[in-house]
């Protein structure tokens, strides 16, 4: 008897299909990995699984039995545990409430059982590797992987038979990603059915069993991972063979624009100095907590510095406006929470940063921000009917699209951009590359930062390493590889 | 076929959606015809308007405040104390237009205060406005001694009793408020940036949007428009009452809420405010014409509140 069967699934919104005739099988002890191009359907698909939504047709079998799943209680009841990829934990309550929560141990009805609880919850934090938290730790004080594996802690305290994950691995290091792997292998050994939804092949070929691969809500199939290569899956992803990733490179430095000295923030940044030229392609690698990510943000003026400036073309930046006003553009590695503002259009939100700068006194030309914006809808080729369609209803890529389009519209000199492709899928990354690739071309300064190492190497022309708030190693393009930047990046390397 | 059929279907659910305060408002207005011959009558409807001014007026800011998810509770408080020193300006011997100016820059002065006790105190709107919401009816208090103020310049009677081509000046000044707003909101970039506060503050933030001024504008000028409805107000009644506006700001909220703007901020509008307030006005009217007495009448408004956020909900819940 199969664990999870699903037969013909079909699911329309307003008698728009979304998924059509899918199908999905999996077995106890069997990891299968789901995967598709943003908008292919994986989610909803997992929503059906999670009784969020009731599929239109088809059915679905647990055990062999046939069994409608009508709400997310239902399918936890039924043994189902799913992990969304924004984790559903209250930040300021402690560790242990979080995983129980709804149903405390109590006495007598109503009286907390507090040593029970700490005690379950230190077994299942050991269960997941991370037995050094306390069960009183507050979820705030803990990091994006820590969160995760609570996540599974919270699902394996269900009983859970079945664990689903959408894209566990998006915001997790390598060294994360490795452990939450050999995790799943551990469950898998357990008897557990493990489904997760993912961008990264290279995952799938090391951790699953099977492929299911979805595209425009079409089932393509499934594939047994030791029978294909990672080639065959992107085709099936994509429909076409992706040949090269990364454009071709030419070099074409040009003046320096961007210049850092000597940047010094309280806690977070030591010393940093560089510059970057026009026409050039600087990475920025490093291992998350390294201060990549508080970089960009002292770039774009958001942090008071102690000392040391930030200087584009000459003018010193000190804040958000002075940066867009200098021509200096930061495309965050959270386009939720500080890319996007989600309940606005589209184009609302590519024009976001540009009212200032296109409007007379304050009055907006509606012509003219027409006009911009439909250069942008179609010259990005956002995948919206229209417009003014609000961004919360797009894919992460073409999230990404939209944001990238808000800031190349104020005509940056400079261009910051911080895991651009972070949760996107192949075909989408690969436009983003040559987009990057194409501006460089034509002059923009670019910052890359990334954790992908693969991203960086392919793109940049020069690579800064860094580790522990400071530049612990400088690269240029012939003599970078991924040992040399991890070398650098645990805070060793050649020269001290 | 069937696409269309289904965009069609698509369609008007989004057209239920975008008008369901005017679907509302519609209702209650045939609901009204029923129980009144008199309803519909010019003088009634305007009767209705003016008295709708006064909470319509600061409804106004208030959305404008509820847009950048923040809330403003003094701005009952603060019409009585603009309405206590337009009263003591001219109690002092000055001109009305004086009075009227310096009763503006009482309101926007308090409004300017809110928005910067909240933007740079980083203290939450809803205490900072509760805080000065006392401390305003505490001024009025000692402005007034307490007992109201007379005003005696019959001239000002106009603004709130006068009429410019037969409408209410009240509701022509209601009128071009609305107006101006929502052209502002529409058409400028402080208006776009209000929306883009109240949807995503750090968004705006980085879009280089400076976020703490555009909340000290926005709490400046519902401080402003509670001081022209302090103007309406006392010269409707040509005096100063050290008691005016309690619970108004209720009413105010009420307003913005049933007329479909999000209390979490970043999405509505002022039209919506406009009808959510005529919506109050004429449920007031027909209960009046009605001859229900005005206990039971705060039960019915409570009810119709309840009623129309329910429904607002539910259809919400269908459009997904």
């Amino acid at each position: 008897m199969t664990l999870l069967t699903m037969k013909n699934i079909t699911k329309e919104f307003f008698r728009v299909p979304v998924l059509h005739g899918v199908d999905l099988e999996i077995d106890r002890g069997e990891i299968v990995a789901l995967l598709g191009e943003n908008g292919a359907g994986k989610s909803t698909l997992m929503k059906i699984i999670a009784g969020v939504h009731e599929p239109t047709s088809g059915s679905i079998y647990l055990d062999g039995e046939e069994v409608t799943i009508d709400s997310p209680s239902d399918s936890q009841h039924k043994g189902i545990s799913i992990i969304h990829q924004e984790f559903n934990l209250l930040p300021d309550i402690s560790i242990m409430e979080n995983i129980f929560l709804g149903r405390l141990p109590r006495k007598w009805g109503s009286f907390v059982r507090w040593n029970e609880m700490k005690e379950k919850t230190k077994a299942l934090l050991e269960r997941v590797g991370i037995g050094y938290l306390a069960p009183e730790t507050s979820i705030r004080q803990c990091s994006i992987a820590e969160q995760q594996l609570i996540e599974i802690a919270k699902a394996l305290s269900f009983d859970a038979e079945l664990l689903i994950m959408d894209e566990p691995t998006a915001t997790l290091n390598n060294e994360e990603t490795e452990r939450l792997l050999q995790l799943m292998e551990e469950l898998k050994n357990k008897g557990m059915g493990v489904i997760f939804i993912t961008h990264r092949l290279n995952e799938v070929m090391h951790a699953a069993d099977r492929a299911v691969i979805l595209r425009d809500g079409e089932f393509i199939g499934v594939k047994h991972v030791e029978e294909t290569t990672q080639d065959e899956l992107v085709a099936m992803m994509v429909g076409r063979e992706l040949t090269d990733m990364f454009p071709e490179k030419k070099n074409h430095a040009g003046e320096e624009v961007l210049r850092v000295e000597h940047l010094h923030v309280k806690h977070q940044l030591e010393d940093i100095h560089f510059s970057v030229a026009g026409g050039e392609i600087l990475g920025i690698a490093g291992l998350m907590g390294c201060g990549k990510s508080e970089l960009s943000r002292a770039l774009f003026g958001l942090y008071k510095l102690e000392s040391g400036k930030v200087q584009v073309n000459g003018s010193t930046i000190q804040t958000p406006k002075d940066a867009i006003d200098a021509g200096l553009a930061l495309v965050t590695d959270d386009r939720k929470s500080e890319g996007l503002v989600l309940d606005l259009s589209v184009a609302e939100n590519i024009l976001l940063p540009n009212y200032r700068l296109l409007s007379k006194r304050g009055v907006l030309p509606k012509k003219q921000l027409n006009e911009v914006v439909n250069v942008w809808f179609g010259n990005l080729a956002i995948k919206a009917s229209s417009p003014q369609v609000e961004v919360n209803q797009l894919s992460g890529g073409n999230q990404q699209k939209v944001v990238l389009g808000k800031w190349l519209q104020t005509n940056p000199k400079v261009l910051i951009l911080n895991e651009p492709t972070r949760g996107i899928d192949i075909g989408a990354k690969a436009e983003i590359y040559k987009r990057i690739e194409r501006l460089a071309e034509e002059g923009m300064a670019i910052v890359l930062i990334s954790s992908e190492m693969p991203e960086v190497l392919g793109l940049a022309d020069r690579i800064l390493v860094m580790s522990d708030g400071r530049i612990s190693g400088e690269l240029d393009r012939q003599e970078a590889t991924q040992e040399k930047i991890f070398e650098y990046a645990i805070g060793g390397g050649s020269n001290g | 076929m069937d696409k269309t059929q289904s965009n069609s279907w698509v369609n008007v659910l989004l057209i239920v959606d975008k008008f369901r305060v005017f679907i509302i408002f519609l209702l209650l207005l045939v609901i009204a015809s029923f129980i009144s011959d008199a309803f519909f009558t010019v003088t009634n409807l305007f009767n209705v308007m003016r008295q709708v001014s006064i909470v319509g007026i600061i409804a106004v800011g208030m959305t404008l405040v509820i847009l950048t998810a923040g809330i403003d509770l003094s701005v009952g408080s603060v019409m009585a104390l603009t309405g206590a020193v337009v009263a003591g300006v001219m109690t002092a011997g000055m001109p009305i237009p004086i009075a009227i100016l310096v009763c503006l820059i009482a309101g926007l002065i308090i409004g300017a205060f809110n928005g910067v006790v909240i933007s740079k105190g980083n203290v939450p709107p809803f205490i900072a406005t509760l805080a000065v919401m006392v401390i305003a009816r505490g001024f009025t208090l000692v402005l007034t001694g307490g007992s109201p103020t007379i005003i005696n310049d019959a001239s000002y009677r106009v603004i709130g009793s006068g009429t410019l081509l037969g409408v209410p000046v009240p509701v022509v000044i209601m009128g071009v408020i609305f107006l101006i707003m929502y052209w502002v909101l529409k058409n400028t970039t402080f208006g776009r940036s209000i929306y883009a506060v109240g949807g995503n503050e750090e968004a705006a933030r980085l879009a280089g949007i400076n976020v703490d001024r555009v909340k000290i504008f926005v709490y400046s000028l519902t401080g402003m428009f509670a001081a022209v409805s302090a103007m309406i107000y006392t010269s409707r009644l040509m005096s100063a009452q050290p008691n005016a506006g309690t619970m108004l700001e209720l009413d105010a909220i009420a307003a913005v809420i049933i007329g479909g703007t999000r209390l979490t901020g970043g999405k509505g509008g002022v039209i919506g405010t406009l009808i959510g307030a005529l919506i109050m006005g004429v449920l007031d009217n027909i209960l009046n014409l009605a001859n229900v007495s005005p206990f039971y009448q705060e039960i019915a408004k409570g009810a119709v509140i309840l009623a129309a956020v329910l429904l607002d909900s539910k259809l919400a819940k269908l459009n997904r």
